[in-house]
């Protein structure tokens, strides 16, 4: 049995004589003279990810202005940051994104243009105190005009993370990238063998008071990340640095297209061979890490999983959906999740990093809840109109509208022969008909493709579907196709209006 | 040479590319083709030297031609080699070398677009779009 402490390992990186390894080369050195072996032989394995991380943000302290504010409300070139905390911190994070330029900047573009030594316009509002008397402040600022620059990442460093793919009809853009239509291709994030909390998963030597490199700098974990969920194996970290201190080579702004602004994070955790529990639990591979591929074209919080696949799979570039090869992208980047794992293995070898024992250790076997909605989730049935008006497909341009005028139905619902639905037209339909002196029957001028909900379907995403298609009435039909209701974006607007 | 045809809703039921072959006598190699109720998209390959005969053929007709001569362009110092734009590319101008940098083929590439979307880091862009 292999026994070591904190204290022996941090005296051979003193001295030189520490063996380090990156959770990559562990793999072969276990495979070669097993458990036992390895822990004898290794004393510290290091890992290394790099990869968007939403859930991050800086505390920023500007100094106090002459005469003093007590800040109200800030922005950083133009995006705001939280400041309900005393006079003159605030916190920016990542994903705000611009008043001006929307999703083309966000706090995350705030932060690296910090760290590569810009300029950033600060404006601050007040409503005025005895003690803050300053009602509105316009500076420019960089780093190193400010007290502090913190990096405080409420949930960073996922254990493993879910891939994606879309099964619906058209391309749907994501924090996961673009996915295209028909399971067109599949994502995914992670670092698989390099990742920190896989290569600890029982949380051995990884807790509050971990000291990682983060960023390009040394930084701590503080605690388990938001939304912890080890149970099922998502665990993640919450992490503080210096950003004074940091690299844009780890630190980097990012856009997704459709959904926003992110950060890319470049953290690595070393990993003390305490005993050979821990060379044993560092020899994880890719191909022992797995994940679900969930549907991203389901707009809900439980998404199908399409399939369970490895890491090892994912990363070989195709995945088989279907008896089909699909391409697979990393989101994350393995190359320099590298980079990332044997940097932090020069400074333990070189004697400038030393390692430590946690002073908490993360929860294991928590999961994370739902929200508990207490307004009910509201269905379609729930504000759906019942009393529709239909028309038949053979009925003339004429009748059609004087339905119309007679019942104040801006949308009639055209139904076939034996009774389903086969069309729409509207009031602009027959307008344009009329205008061309055309007065044939309802079948002529109909709208063939008619978008449609089902009485069982959410109000926010049938609302999402009426915006994409730019309708602004659905039929609500039951399984036969026939029509039961219609819901109008008006409905929806006076659901949310009320409950605002 | 790669060539791009697109072909407005008004005219996208005549025969209009085939007429173009047929009269030119030009053949075209077509590597990706998109039609929809609004409009229609071709890809195709041509001999350089009979790219103008059939261009003016088919703008004859109708159709719209660009060449495709300027394909992606790639900031390296942007890019974090992530991959993300390996799986959405149709022409796979993009792959992983061994130690998994990022290799660029723009050779193959049909400006499409696609990739520029997905790109995280604004490392790619097409000079005719954003
Ligand atoms: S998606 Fe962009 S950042 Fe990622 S590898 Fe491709 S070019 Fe580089
Ligand atoms: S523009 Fe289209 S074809 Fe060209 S590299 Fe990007 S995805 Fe590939």
């Amino acid at each position: 049995m292999v026994k070591k402490s904190i204290h022996e390992i941090n005296s051979k990186i003193r001295d030189g004589s520490v063996n380090v390894v990156t959770a990559e080369e562990m793999v072969h050195i276990v495979g070669e003279l097993g458990a036992e072996g390895a822990a004898k032989e290794v004393d510290v394995v290091t890992t290394g990810t790099f990869g968007a991380m939403c859930s991050s943000g800086v505390w920023l302290n500007f100094g106090h202005s002459e005469p003093p504010i007590k800040m109200q409300k800030v922005f950083l070139n133009d995006v705001e940051a939280y400041t309900g905390v005393a006079a003159v911190d605030a916190f920016i994070g990542a994903t705000q994104v611009s008043e001006t330029l929307g999703m083309d900047y966000g706090g995350a573009h705030v932060i690296e243009d910090l760290i590569r030594g810009k300029s950033v316009n600060l404006h601050a509002i007040s409503h005025g105190t005895d003690c803050y008397p300053r009602k509105v402040l316009d500076t420019t600022l960089t780093l190193e005009d400010m007290n502090q620059a913190i990096m405080m990442n409420p949930r960073n460093a996922y254990q493993k993370y879910n891939a994606a793919t879309n099964g619906t009809k058209r391309t749907i853009h994501t924090y996961m990238g673009s996915l295209l239509p028909s399971y067109g291709n599949v994502t995914y994030s992670g670092a698989g063998v390099l990742s920190p909390l896989s290569n600890d998963p029982d949380y051995m030597t990884i807790g509050t008071g971990t000291r990682i490199f983060l960023g390009g700098t040394q930084g701590y974990i503080t605690g388990a990340g938001t939304q912890h969920s080890s149970g099922g194996g998502f665990g993640t970290l919450m992490v503080q640095g210096d950003l004074k201190n940091m690299s844009p080579d780890y630190i980097r702004a990012a856009n997704f297209t459709g959904y926003g602004t992110s950060l890319y994070i470049g953290m690595g955790v070393p990993i003390p061979i305490l005993n050979e529990q821990m060379a044993q639990a560092t020899a994880v591979t890719d191909a022992d890490i797995t994940t679900n591929i969930l549907d991203y074209g389901i707009p809900s919080r439980d998404r199908a999983a399409v399939r369970q696949v490895t890491y090892e799979e994912l990363r070989s570039g195709y995945v088989d959906i279907d008896g089909r090869d699909v391409p697979t992208s990393s989101m994350s980047s393995f190359k320099k999740s590298r980079i990332i794992a044997s940097e932090l293995k020069d400074w333990i070898s070189r004697g400038d990093f030393f390692v430590s024992m946690p002073a908490e250790r993360l929860p294991k076997d928590v999961s994370a809840k739902p929200m508990k909605q207490t307004e009910g989730i509201a269905l379609v049935s729930d504000i759906m109109a019942v009393s529709v008006v239909t028309i038949d497909k053979d009925a003339s341009v004429y009748d059609a509208a004087k339905t119309i005028m007679e019942t104040d139905f801006n949308h009639l619902p055209v139904t076939g022969e034996d009774g389903s639905i086969v069309g729409i037209v509207t009031a602009w339909d027959i307008s344009m008909a009329v205008s061309k002196n055309k007065f044939d029957l309802v079948a002529d001028i109909m709208t063939r493709k008619v978008i449609t909900a089902s009485a069982d379907e959410r109000v926010a995403v049938v609302a999402r579907r009426m915006d994409q298609d730019s309708v602004s009435a659905m039929p609500v039909i039951n399984k036969s196709r026939h029509v039961i209701g219609i819901i109008t974006s008006d409905d929806i607007s006076k659901l949310y209006a009320r409950r605002s | 040479m790669k060539i791009k045809i697109n072909i407005s809703s008004d005219i996208l039921t005549k025969p209009i590319m085939a007429e173009s072959i047929l009269e030119t006598g030009v053949l075209l190699n077509i590597s990706q083709a998109h039609f929809d109720r609004s409009h229609g998209e071709v890809v195709a390959d041509v001999e350089r030297d009979k790219f103008e005969m059939i261009c003016k053929s088919l703008m004859n007709k109708g159709a719209k031609v660009t060449k495709l001569d300027t394909p992606i362009r790639w900031d390296e110092d942007e890019c974090v080699e992530c991959s993300a734009c390996i799986s959405v590319c149709p022409t796979k101008v993009f792959s992983l070398d061994d130690d998994f940098s990022l290799l660029v083929d723009d050779a193959k590439c049909i400006q499409c677009g696609t990739c520029v979307d997905m790109c995280p880091h604004n490392a790619l862009s097409l000079e005719n779009s954003k």
